[in-house]
């Protein structure tokens, strides 16, 4: 009874320290904002490696995921005689849920999992502590860059991934199945509003953007130095990176679109 | 890869990521900065405005003429009264043509069509439709004609 008592304990304590040493991180790293000394140099480099190599898997799951919309779509609609309303369906979806969580998801596997490998590596090759014999904060060096070019990549790679998802839709609905290209784009028009839905879209990648890289690039710092110990951490970092998006995705719903 | 390779790549995914979001903008959420072209207010008294909201269509004919600005409840009628932005470009609207509430499609978005009257009198910014036809309630004519009225 006691033992049970203590574990459950010592997990909260483990919990407690573990979101302290997270919290520690982040502020540390974000005080050492890329800038000075060849920080920019640092962050255009992470921006390369985060956002644009992820562009093509965002790209294509995009274009996919509207299609798929488009033809879904139309096969319900169009047994109420309302196939219009496929615009409106596909670029609501897109813009207000799947745009964020999805493109969050992929880059927590295609971005963080690659993310927290090289830091782990960079931990478990002993270059975090040489950085730090020779005076460079590995915070400033490592961590900074790559959380910045997190936050700034994933609203970025979230509206490629709407615009090229509409245009997906557009492709099946308009091209294919042959709805009326006029009244495709003006029921859309008529129900997506810029201020409610493109940028609390945005807001929402955003904050994906920043936990996803977060989670990502501590659990790379915070891994046990072993070549399991940096399996492990990647395994965590997609695992809490996704259930973090989603169940922030809930929160985040309710708020902006709940009537709260 | 060069440096230099990077950078320009970088800067195009920035590109692209401004073009996706002016692209939502425009096309996607209908927003035209700078093309807000000039419009005139007229007001209409729904006795039941169904599922009007605001940035739906006035259509004359079909065609698109203006927009819904607010739908508001009068306290004193307790009529619901929709703001219509109409385009400055169709100034004569006769003064005794109707607004009325129609549905696209079965499940589409409600939006108001003009019907128009014969008077010769436009009407002008601020001028109040002088009949109106309140949203099609489906449950209302079943009921009615349930009741054989």
């Amino acid at each position: 009874m006691t033992d049970a008592l203590a574990r459950l304990g010592r997990y909260g304590l483990t919990l407690l320290s573990t979101w302290g040493r997270a919290g520690l991180f982040l502020s540390g790293a974000l005080w050492g904002a890329p800038g000075q000394n060849g920080g920019f140099r640092l962050l255009v480099k992470q921006l390369y490696a985060i956002g644009v190599l992820s562009l093509a898997i965002v790209v294509v799951s995009g274009l996919f995921i509207g299609m798929v919309l488009g033809l879904q779509g139309y096969t319900i609609l169009s047994d109420y005689g309302s196939e219009e309303a496929i615009g409106q369906m596909i670029a609501l979806t897109l813009v207000r849920e799947l745009g964020p969580v999805v493109t969050a998801l992929l880059f927590a596997g295609r971005a963080g999992s690659a993310l927290t490998a090289e830091i782990g590596l960079m931990k478990a090759t002993e270059q975090l502590a040489s950085l730090e014999m020779m005076g460079v904060d590995p915070l400033r060096r490592v961590a900074a860059p790559r959380l910045w070019a997190g936050f700034i990549a994933m609203p970025v790679l979230a509206m490629i991934f709407s615009a090229v998802g509409i245009w997906g839709g557009m492709l099946v609905g308009v091209d294919w199945l042959g709805v009326y290209a006029g009244s495709f784009w003006s029921s859309m028009q008529s129900s997506v509003a810029f201020l409610d839905d493109v940028v609390n879209g945005l807001i929402k990648s955003l904050v994906f953007g920043v936990v996803c890289s977060w989670i990502a690039v501590f659990q790379g710092y915070d891994c046990v130095p072993t070549s399991a110990g940096i399996s492990a951490a990647t395994t965590r970092t997609v695992v809490y990176s996704s259930l973090a998006v989603l169940g922030l995705d809930f929160v985040l719903t309710a708020v902006m679109f709940g009537g709260f | 890869m060069t440096t230099r390779t990077t950078e320009i790549l970088v800067g195009l995914f920035m590109v692209a990521g401004c073009a996706a979001l002016l692209f939502l903008a425009l096309q996607v959420s209908g927003l035209a900065p700078g093309a807000r072209t000039d419009t005139y207010t007229v007001y209409a008294r729904f006795n039941d405005a169904g599922g009007l909201s605001a940035r739906g269509r006035v259509s004359m004919a079909g065609v698109t003429v203006g927009h819904i600005r607010e739908v508001v409840l009068d306290p004193e009628t307790f009529q619901a009264k929709a703001t219509l932005e109409i385009d400055a470009s169709v100034k004569n609207i006769p003064s005794d043509s109707s607004a009325i509430i129609r549905t696209s499609g079965l499940l589409g978005e409600q939006y108001i069509d003009i019907s128009v009257g014969i008077e010769e009198d436009p009407m002008k910014d601020g001028d109040v439709f002088y009949s109106t036809q309140s949203a099609l309630n489906l449950e209302r004519v079943i009921s009615n004609f349930a009741s054989g009225r």
